[in-house]
């Protein structure tokens, strides 16, 4: 197991995004990576913890998550009825207690990689609530008086899709990274790593037809990488040679979402033939 | 000189933290910069700025301390000089390279290269253009600009292949800046800051606390509470100019159009349009055929409502001050603009105005008089955030 982070054969990381995870690990604070959608905020999770040989453990937030759920949760109802019903040890309060995605990180006996994924799904007050535990690593069972503490201070990564701006005193205690758009030699590693046996002719074609469409203004959804990868797919399995790509533009609906693009997109492509 | 940077950084309007700035200090003590300027300038980035629209300031301001002082890791290990950034200023001129010349040149990693450059700026001592060995300019060594080496550290300069790395001066970040324009998500994003929460409906979701009280009064037998959801109580009315001078805006402004249409958090959502002001009609279809009379479309609503009228506010005076000046040869109104836009206050009082011009040419009379009656931003999102802080 190493310490700094290389990227792994699946991951492609440009330089910057190395740096800036071996940072995190270094100064042992959470790491937030923003982003557009599809430029691998999530899979880097996966991949940190895949290079450094730790478990990884997820917490996919949602509009009605509270932080306290990522600690531990006290469950009452179980209780109430198991009381009700005679089953189980009520007495022992310590058995409804089930820890969180953070509390099991903390209480684990090995260092791991927690993922915070969608951060700014959840209230506006959610990561001011998590301040705290973030900076000490520790916290207490209310119902119990046991104090769960960090044995081994785990990696967290916490992504955003920046829908809503995080608190200023949050962001302080993190460190940043913006995902760029991967550029097109990037991507092409990228590419190569799904797709290994692609045409070279074929991938030139796609990328410049690419990255034409993503310089289109009128667009409301750029294509994003895993659209890329979807599309390039596609074309293999159609078994379409090159050239054919020169003046066509085949499966334009899986790199464009949205109806009103796919129209607007054709009509354009039609006016340049 | 590092405190020098953290006000610097203070001086051209990122908000660094004294906090940020001991973890940065930790960081290099920790080795983590080691002696590149390029990694500094990762490394600092990432602890310094949190948030992606100072991105561009960061890089702006990045560039223009190092330009003046030469930049001194703690091991004093290299430096890079205000000399050698001012040999780079400008390509002397460029080596045509043949294709052997080209493929000759070997491909570094980027760890064999910044130690290879870190080493030759330490022993170069003065000008270099178009050699192949010294940092300098238009030459094949990796190092400066202007060059035809494949990969290769930058040095201020323009790039000529777009493969040399990490310099702060591309100002690759120029345009997520927040002063400029927007799209579509920015503008939901923007506009999920417009609601108020409270509880209505049904009684949908579990009160645990409520649940557990009456169980306890229950003598231990359950009994189940439940309460309505929260749900957002905002009402926004949105009319818009569109047409004429509003042309050259018409794709930014249908993309607040959209983003709030889609955006399914109001209680209610109207929109209409006019032609550079309201009178007695208000459309309902951009081409501007189908309409409902203005009296009754304010009749439906009260100042429970927010309201946003998007225009340039530009238009000939009589537009807006007299009665038939309406900008339509075929239409005469019995109104004045003004007298509807006054009616239109008066019944939603959270109402502003969001211009698509840029402030420094809100100078018509029109405008001025528009922005007596309305609180007027800018469309952008820093304008339309204000917009919002506004009317909530």
């Amino acid at each position: 197991m190493s310490n700094t982070f290389e990227g792994t054969s699946s991951y492609i990381a440009n330089p910057e995004l190395r740096e800036v995870v071996n940072v995190a690990l270094t100064l042992q604070k959470p790491l937030l990576v923003r982003g557009e959608p599809g430029t691998g905020k999530t899979l880097l999770a996966h991949a940190v913890a895949e290079a450094l040989g730790m478990p990884l453990i997820r917490w996919h937030v949602k509009s009605s998550t509270q932080a306290a759920e990522g600690l531990y949760h006290y469950d009452t109802v179980q209780r109430l009825n198991d009381s009700r019903f005679g089953d189980g040890d009520v007495s022992n309060i310590e058995n409804y207690i089930e820890l969180g995605p953070l509390g099991r990180a903390f209480d684990a006996d090995e260092r791991s990689v927690v993922l915070i994924d969608e951060i700014d799904k959840a209230d506006l007050e959610f990561p001011n609530d998590l301040l705290h535990e973030l900076d000490a690593m520790r916290f207490v069972i209310d119902e119990t008086g046991r104090e769960v503490v960090a044995n081994h201070r785990p990696f967290v990564l916490i992504t955003s899709n920046a829908e809503k701006e995080l608190p200023d005193a949050f962001l302080r205690r993190c460190i940043f990274h913006y995902i760029d758009f991967p550029d097109p030699d990037l991507m092409r590693d990228i590419v190569a790593v799904h797709h290994p046996d692609v045409d070279r002719k074929l991938l030139k074609q796609c990328l410049d037809k690419f990255y034409w469409l993503r310089r289109q203004d009128n667009l409301r959804k750029h294509p994003s990488t895993s659209e890329l990868i979807d599309w390039i797919g596609a074309l293999i399995r159609s078994g379409l040679n090159p050239e054919q790509l020169d003046d066509e533009f085949p499966f334009l609906g899986v790199l464009l979402k949205k109806e009103r693009d796919l129209t607007a997109m054709a009509n354009v492509i039609d006016a340049r033939r | 000189m590092f405190i020098d940077f953290f006000y610097h950084l203070r001086d051209r309007g990122i908000p660094v933290s004294p906090t940020e700035f001991l973890a940065l200090i930790e960081a290099l003590e920790k080795g983590l910069a080691a002696a590149s300027l390029s990694r500094f300038y990762a490394l600092a980035r990432s602890i310094l700025v949190k948030r992606v629209e100072h991105y561009d300031l960061y890089d702006a301001a990045f560039a223009e301390f190092f330009r003046d002082r030469p930049f001194t890791a703690p091991d004093k290990r290299a430096e890079i000089t205000d000399d050698l950034l001012d040999w780079l200023e400008e390509a002397k001129f460029v080596r045509q390279l043949t294709e052997e010349q080209l493929a000759a040149l070997e491909e570094l990693d980027l760890d064999e290269l910044r130690e290879q450059f870190e080493q030759r700026l330490a022993e170069q001592d003065e000008r270099h253009d178009g050699g192949d060995t010294w940092v300098g300019t238009g030459g094949t060594s990796p190092f400066g600009h202007s060059g035809h080496h494949p990969t290769g550290v930058r040095v201020g300069g323009e790039g000529m292949r777009g493969s040399a790395m990490q310099i702060a001066t591309k100002r690759r970040f120029r345009n997520l800046r927040t002063d400029r324009v927007l799209d579509t998500r920015q503008i939901s994003v923007a506009l999920r800051k417009l609601r108020r929460l409270t509880r209505t409906g049904r009684d949908e979701e579990l009160d645990l606390e409520a649940t557990i009280d009456a169980t306890a009064r229950n003598a231990g037998d359950i009994e189940m509470v439940f309460r309505p959801p929260r749900e957002n109580q905002v009402k926004l009315l949105l009319l818009a100019d569109v047409g004429g001078s509003m042309t050259p805006h018409s794709e930014l402004v249908s993309r607040l159009l959209s983003a709030a249409s889609n955006a399914h958090h109001f209680k209610d959502f109207r929109i209409y349009y006019f032609h550079n002001c309201p009178y007695e009609t208000l459309y309902t279809d951009i081409a501007r055929r189908k309409g409902e009379p203005t009296r009754e479309v304010l009749d439906q609503l009260d100042r429970t409502w927010r309201c946003f009228i998007v225009g340039d506010a530009a238009m000939a005076p009589p537009e807006l001050m007299q009665p038939g000046g309406s900008v339509n040869y075929f239409h005469y109104n019995d109104d004045a603009g003004i007298t509807w836009l006054h009616r239109i206050r008066d019944t939603i009082e959270r109402t502003a105005w969001l211009n698509p011009d840029k402030p420094r040419w809100w100078q018509s009379f029109t405008t001025h008089k528009i922005g007596d009656l309305f609180p007027m931003y800018p469309l952008t999102l820093d304008g339309l955030d204000d917009a919002i802080a506004e009317v909530r």
